[in-house]
């Protein structure tokens, strides 16, 4: 990525706001988008839960889930050993079956990022790192800390970075800091070469807590250069749920109506079965169509889904119903 | 292969254990009707499922006779707590057979299985659970102190929701301690028929529910028979004004569920995915099958591309077919009759000068099938914003102010439902308190309940189903003059009621 | 030496005005003893047609009133009526050949009859209102609201009480109302409209016609822009028919009912009930 592109969100968010980015200005923005009623946002949803999908569609579903994972620790505890493992897994999702997909990427802390690019060695690339920044969780250090945070993980390998917005500037109006915090951090993804890790902007939705929140906040981190919209740390609850992704996928739906330019969407936290990844496949599909069912601009952030996702496949391939003994741990 | 393409998630039919024929059920058993008999269809392909009975004048004459012999030897004496025991059971076998009915359902009247399985036959189960518990509490129905059962009722439902019209009719007569003669329409018998084992699995007294088959001269026969205290009716406004005439005077209590042809009203600071949702769900739902559906879009003029421009896209995600598939969105029209209605409606739109839009979707050749369609450029005048379509069509009208949406939404003589989407509370509910209209969805549609009354103003009908209300329509206050008295009873009866229609 | 009296001439109400019949017709009406008492008018179809117009112009008014408004107009009907008591008394007297006495309580209990539905206008909503526990996340309210133009035959057999016991209880609610007075005792219902008129209650709310209901209802009955037809008075009337004809829009109808007894049925019988539903939720 150029300088310039670096700066095109904030040009485009000027033109959209025909002038200065400000509290009162992007409000005005925010708050002139059309309200979401939640009743009727989660009828949706539960509808789109009832569809049925059953065998070839539910193979080529299991192998897009796959593919689609951000394969992720993110505990206190993790070790240099645990993060091996978890790229073992990564590179091996299924030791019984060498044409399984692989997950998009692993997920770690920044401090974590050498030891997975090193666990990966050659099959960096074709999976990805991605790194948490800007003091994950809770978000609340100096933007200093920040962009150092950002700036180290891209600097030891991370190809991702998924950011945390400041919940509490945004629950406080303060729409500028959250913008032009979520610019800054872009700006931290760029490498010495002039590329750019890509950076996902966690919302933390169960903080945010109203749906019209969510969508203020979903236009809010795309208009300041989100590459990806991402539901949550995984720490808070109420974490993914499929009401919540629905409606930041009719965000980027809408942005694409707008711009012509393709937003990811990543649901993180409390995704745990192959059941549930399918109905948000379905509900990506049947709301962006099915140009965004590519890891390029869908991932599920989850750590337990893969298993039971392998679960399925093998019930698929053997027609017999598996059992945990028949699936690696992380 | 396209994910979108859902592989084939039919719902298993090993499930129905059906009879190739079946009787009238009069005095809690199947007896030969002296009509001609014929086949019911499954419209989605044509193929006969069952032969059933047509109850001529006779059979009518019997039906009612039974229904009279229960009222006055078993049900109006029975107490209300009891009633209420079996107006329970039936609410749980209901229940447990619940997915043997939806299968049926979708059989029988070309409805998707997630509709007939996740709407109808839950909402059948609630409405006989609600009216369960009013049984031994009619003191508190608002009638005053100690109110009355009429006696026989005939009740003549239409083919869009076979199941749930039998239960909002049902459910509230016998509770009230009436017992009923019923006519499910003549496309759509199955489900009433095995309703009528679920009469007799739960024990119900002979004679209390009776089910006969056939079209309109039968449903004429059963409304018009002297030995009927009480007329209630679901399907087209033109029926409905026949019966009212055949009634009149005989001092038989009528309620009319009739027609419509709904506005639903989309403000320009409307939640917008919702409000297409609801757009929608407002007239997609039951292939538009819908007395209450949202059939007039009147949308703000400033939002009216936008509105259209996502409206379409999102039919174009709606997956027409097989009813029995889990996944199809829009079902089989009703019947060939329906369809050709549909057809001549459509055309006289586009003959008027609107502008004709129709979802992307292929349409099985076999059965009778029509696709989701958008008229926009709709003027008032147009028959297909003033008559009853009775299909997936929409017709888009817009206004400019709210004064405007609300003339534009009353200015038809029906007044079944109205739909508002706006996020503005106050002027949600000013909105609401002008439109003539008996049930009117804010920021939603097409919800129903059986503790909400639903029931239309003007020439969509009369009294209310559902709720408090929908029991009075069954009992009198203590004291009033019995149902047919000679001082009233009308000398003439040559008033017809045609066939029998619809919702 | 007596005074020569001035006669009122006896005309019709429509819009709030005192018109002439168009058809330029009256009908001669005599007391029970055979003396002259006026010529009231005999209001034709036209009259029929303007008044269903002035009713349903007066509708949006009257029934967008609040309802404590609507209950204050009532009540101070009652309270005209009292300061007119003796009038009354003396024209139902006079016109019906009743007794002083019977002729006083016909007026004390239609003035009684007016406070009493006066009360009900802000109360019947919430008697015949709910508040309906559906499952789901939704607000839901019914509540009664006005039919609209409520056509009558008011009892025949009194001057007075009849047309007061069908014309309040459509009123309270919201209704406006075009009444065919009693044909043998009209005067008293234009005298009654002279109330109306020097009242509070809007033109075009009640609309007063006299003349033969065997003529007017059938027009009335059949008229797409009434909304309820109430045949309390019509039992000499081929009111099947009446009925019949109102099947064609499907007007609300109450069949012949000579008492018209006070009730909170008639209050509700010319009411919708109308069922909002509004989404929930605190996201």
């Amino acid at each position: 990525m150029t300088d310039e592109s670096a700066l095109a969100p904030r040009t485009r968010a000027l033109q959209l706001f025909d002038g200065l980015v400000t509290d009162t200005s992007l409000r005005r923005f925010l708050e002139g988008i059309p309200g979401v009623d939640a009743v009727g946002l989660e009828q949706r949803a539960a509808a789109l839960g009832t569809r049925s999908i059953k065998t070839t569609s539910k193979a080529a579903a299991i192998d897009t889930i796959i593919s689609m994972i951000d394969l992720t620790t993110l505990e206190g505890a993790d070790t240099p050993g645990k993060v091996r493992s978890l790229v073992a897994k990564a590179l091996v999702p299924d030791a019984g079956d060498a044409a399984c997909p692989q997950p998009a990427a692993v997920c770690v802390y920044g401090d974590m990022v050498a030891t997975a690019v090193d666990a990966l060695g050659a099959a960096h690339g074709q999976i990805s790192v991605a790194a948490v920044a800007t003091a994950f969780p809770s978000g609340r250090a100096s933007l200093r800390v920040k962009l150092a945070d950002t700036a180290d993980a891209v600097a030891a390998g991370a190809d991702e970075i998924d950011m945390v917005i400041d919940r509490g500037a945004f629950l406080s109006g303060q729409y500028a800091q959250v913008f032009d915090e979520i610019v800054a951090v872009k700006r931290a993804c760029r490498r010495e070469d002039g590329t750019s890790a890509h950076l996902k902007v966690i919302l933390e939705t169960g903080e945010l807590n109203t749906y019209d929140n969510v969508r203020r906040a979903s236009w809010l981190a795309i208009l300041a250069g989100a590459d990806f919209i991402k539901t949550s740390t995984g720490k808070v609850s109420p974490a993914a749920t499929l009401p919540v992704t629905l409606l930041m996928l009719e965000v980027v739906r809408d942005w694409f109506r707008l711009t012509g330019e393709r937003i990811g969407v990543k649901p993180a936290g409390g995704i745990r079965t192959s059941k549930d990844a399918i109905k948000f496949l379905v509900t990506v599909a049947e709301t962006c169509g099915e140009d965004w069912l590519t890891p390029e601009l869908f991932r599920f952030g989850a750590s337990s889904l893969l298993n039971d996702v392998l679960l399925q496949r093998q019930k698929l391939a053997t027609g017999h119903y598996s059992g945990p003994d028949y699936v690696t741990i992380d | 292969m396209s994910f979108l393409e859902y592989a084939p998630a039919p719902e298993s039919t090993a499930i129905l254990n059906l009879k190739d024929e079946y009787g009238l059920f009069i005095g809690g058993e199947f007896v030969e009707g002296s009509g001609t008999a014929f086949s019911t269809i499954s419209p989605a392909d044509e193929r006969a499922i069952a032969t059933v009975q047509t109850a001529d004048a006779s059979d009518v004459d019997r039906a009612v006779g039974a229904a009279r012999q229960a009222y006055e030897r078993v049900w109006s004496k029975m107490s209300g707590a009891d009633r209420g025991k079996y107006l329970f059971r039936i609410a749980r076998l209901v229940q447990e057979r619940a997915r043997e009915l939806a299968v049926a359902e979708s059989l029988d009247n070309g409805k998707p299985i997630k509709e007939s399985r996740d709407v109808d036959v839950p909402l059948v189960a609630a409405w006989f659970f609600y009216y369960a518990g009013w049984a031994d509490k009619l003191d508190y129905a608002g009638l005053g102190p100690n109110p009355q059962s009429l006696g026989v009722a005939g009740q003549v439902i239409p083919w869009n929701f076979p199941l749930l019209m039998l239960s909002w009719k049902i459910a509230p007569a016998l509770a009230a301690g009436n017992t009923v003669v019923l006519k499910p329409a003549e496309t759509t018998p199955l489900t009433a028929l095995l309703f009528a084992e679920i009469v007799q699995q739960a024990g119900l007294p002979a004679g209390v529910v009776n089910i006969i088959t056939g079209a309109g001269s039968t449903g004429e026969a059963l409304v018009q028979h002297p030995d009927v205290n009480k007329v209630a009716f679901t399907g087209s406004t033109g029926v409905g004004h026949a019966i009212a005439k055949s009634v009149a005077g005989t001092g038989k209590k009528l309620t009319l569920e009739l027609g419509g042809k709904a506005a639903n009203i989309v403000f320009d600071d409307a939640p917008i995915d919702q409000a297409i949702e609801g757009i929608v769900n407002g007239i997609f739902f039951n292939q538009g099958h819908v007395c209450c559906a949202g059939s007039r879009l009147l949308v703000q003029e400033s939002i009216h591309d936008d509105v259209i421009e996502r409206l379409k896209s999102r039919l174009s995600t709606l997956r027409l077919g097989d009813p029995l598939d889990k996944n199809t969105d829009i079902g089989a029209i009703n019947s060939a009759e329906q369809l050709e209605r549909i057809r001549t409606l459509t055309e006289a739109g586009e003959a008027e000068g609107a502008e004709r839009w129709t979802a992307p979707c292929e349409l099985p050749s076999q059965g009778y099938w029509f696709a989701p369609t958008i008229f926009t450029g709709v003027s008032t005048s147009h028959r297909i914003a003033r008559e009853e379509i009775f299909g997936p069509v929409l017709s888009v009208l817009t206004f400019r102010t709210p004064a405007e949406a609300i003339a534009k939404a009353n200015n038809t003589p029906y007044g079944l439902s109205a739909g508002i989407w706006s996020d503005k509370g106050s002027r949600i509910l000013a909105v609401a308190d002008k439109l003539r209209a008996g049930v009117i969805w804010a920021n939603t549609f097409n919800r129903f309940d059986p503790a909400s009354p639903f029931g239309g103003y003007k020439e969509s009908g009369y009294g209310r189903e559902g709720g408090r209300h929908g029991l009075g329509a069954y009992l009198a206050p203590a004291g009033a003059p019995a149902a047919i008295s000679e001082k009233k009873t009308r000398t003439r009866t040559t008033r017809t009621a045609t066939k029998e229609n619809r919702k | 030496m007596s005074r020569l009296a001035v006669p009122k001439t006896y005309k019709l109400f429509i819009g709030g005005k005192f018109p002439r019949s168009e058809s330029g017709r009256t009908f001669e009406i005599l007391s029970a003893k055979g003396d002259f008492l006026a010529n009231a008018a005999k209001a034709s179809r036209k009259d029929a047609r303007d008044a269903v117009k002035a009713a349903r112009g007066a509708v949006s008014g009257w029934s967008g009133a609040t309802a404590y408004n609507r209950g204050q107009v009532l009540y101070r009907i009652a309270e005209l009526l009292e300061g007119r008591r003796g009038q009354f008394i003396d024209e139902i007297q006079r016109g019906e050949n009743v007794s002083r006495a019977i002729a006083e309580r016909q007026v004390d209990d239609a003035i009684d009859r007016w406070v009493w539905y006066a009360g009900w206008a802000d109360k019947y909503t919430q008697v015949a209102g709910n508040a309906n526990p559906v499952a789901g996340p939704f607000f839901n309210l019914s509540v009664p609201e006005p039919t609209g133009v409520v056509a009558m035959i008011a009892p025949q057999d009194s001057s007075l009480l009849g047309l007061v016991s069908v014309v309040a209880p459509a009123l309270v609610t919201g209704n406006t109302v075009v009444v065919v007075a009693s044909e043998r005792f009209p005067l008293s219902a234009i005298t009654l409209a002279e109330v109306l008129a020097t009242s509070d209650v809007p033109g075009g709310v009640v609309n007063v016609l006299t003349g033969s209901p065997a003529e007017i209802a059938p027009w009335l009955a059949s008229h797409a822009d009434v909304n309820a037809l109430d045949l309390a008075g019509a039992e000499d009337l081929d009111w099947v028919d009446l009925q019949i004809s109102a099947a064609d829009t499907l007007k609300r109808v109450l069949p012949p009912e000579g008492d018209a007894f006070p009730s909170l049925d008639r209050i509700t019988a010319f009411t919708e009930t109308k069922t909002v539903w509004h989404t929930k939720s605190m996201l």
